[in-house]
């Protein structure tokens, strides 16, 4: 899946926050800082590479009740996709 | 009451080494990302390194780094890790975090509090830090 899928880009406007490179707990807190930017129902897409980024992603979404709607790796690099409750 | 997800986590900082205020400047942010409300209580050695003339100073690390661990951090450092004040700025920027010093090392460190960082919030004794962590998590680093 990639975020170019219609189903999913066509939806709801998409916001990227490039995280690559940074280390914990930056993708969070970058992530935090960046959803409240876009609006509610607005899409959320995080590059990531730090390796606690998987659990660190679906705790936060659960924990905030920003929904995950898609997570992929490719290369090394995570991609999550989040949407704004 | 209290959801769990809104629970504040209290740390009581009483370390002034550099890993270890990073590691709480660490600890600090990620609860701030999770909107978990964050009180810091700053005592002893801590809070010498919230002093307004020595926050930005690099400190000394834990006696167990050793020369092995010191070279590791410096490597981080020189990859572009923020000092650990501004992962705190940061935390303070995107969630509640509270920052007050112990009132007993203000004595100890015979110190006022115009001589603390903006960054520290007040100064208070530690029933008020109880009251404060209510029936949240205390962690004591």
């Amino acid at each position: 899946m990639t975020l170019t899928e219609p189903n999913i880009a066509a939806t709801a406007k998409v916001t990227t926050l490039d995280a690559r490179a940074l280390k914990c707990p930056m993708p969070i807190v970058k992530t935090a800082q960046a959803i409240k930017t876009i609006a509610s129902g607005e899409l959320l897409e995080v590059l990531a590479t730090d390796p606690g980024a998987t659990a660190d992603f679906a705790a936060w979404s659960r924990s905030t009740g920003n929904e995950l709607v898609e997570q992929t790796i490719v290369d090394g690099v995570y991609r999550f996709v989040l949407r704004r409750k | 009451m209290v959801d769990p997800a809104e629970e504040p986590i209290s740390l009581v900082l009483f370390s002034g080494t550099e890993d270890r205020l990073t590691a709480a400047a660490v600890l600090t942010a990620g609860a701030a990302a999770l909107g978990r409300p964050v009180h810091i209580f700053l005592q002893y050695w801590a809070l010498d390194a919230f002093r307004a003339n020595r926050i930005n100073e690099r400190r000394p690390l834990s006696p167990e780094a050793g020369p092995e661990g010191t070279a590791a951090v410096e490597q981080m450092r020189a990859a572009g890790q923020q000092p650990w004040v501004e992962t705190l700025r940061m935390a303070k920027d995107i969630g509640e975090v509270d920052i007050q010093a112990c009132s007993l090392s203000m004595d100890l460190l015979q110190l006022s509090a115009d001589q603390l960082d903006p960054i520290v919030d007040g100064v208070e004794g530690v029933a008020a830090f109880y009251v404060n962590a209510g029936g949240g998590q205390v962690v004591f680093i």
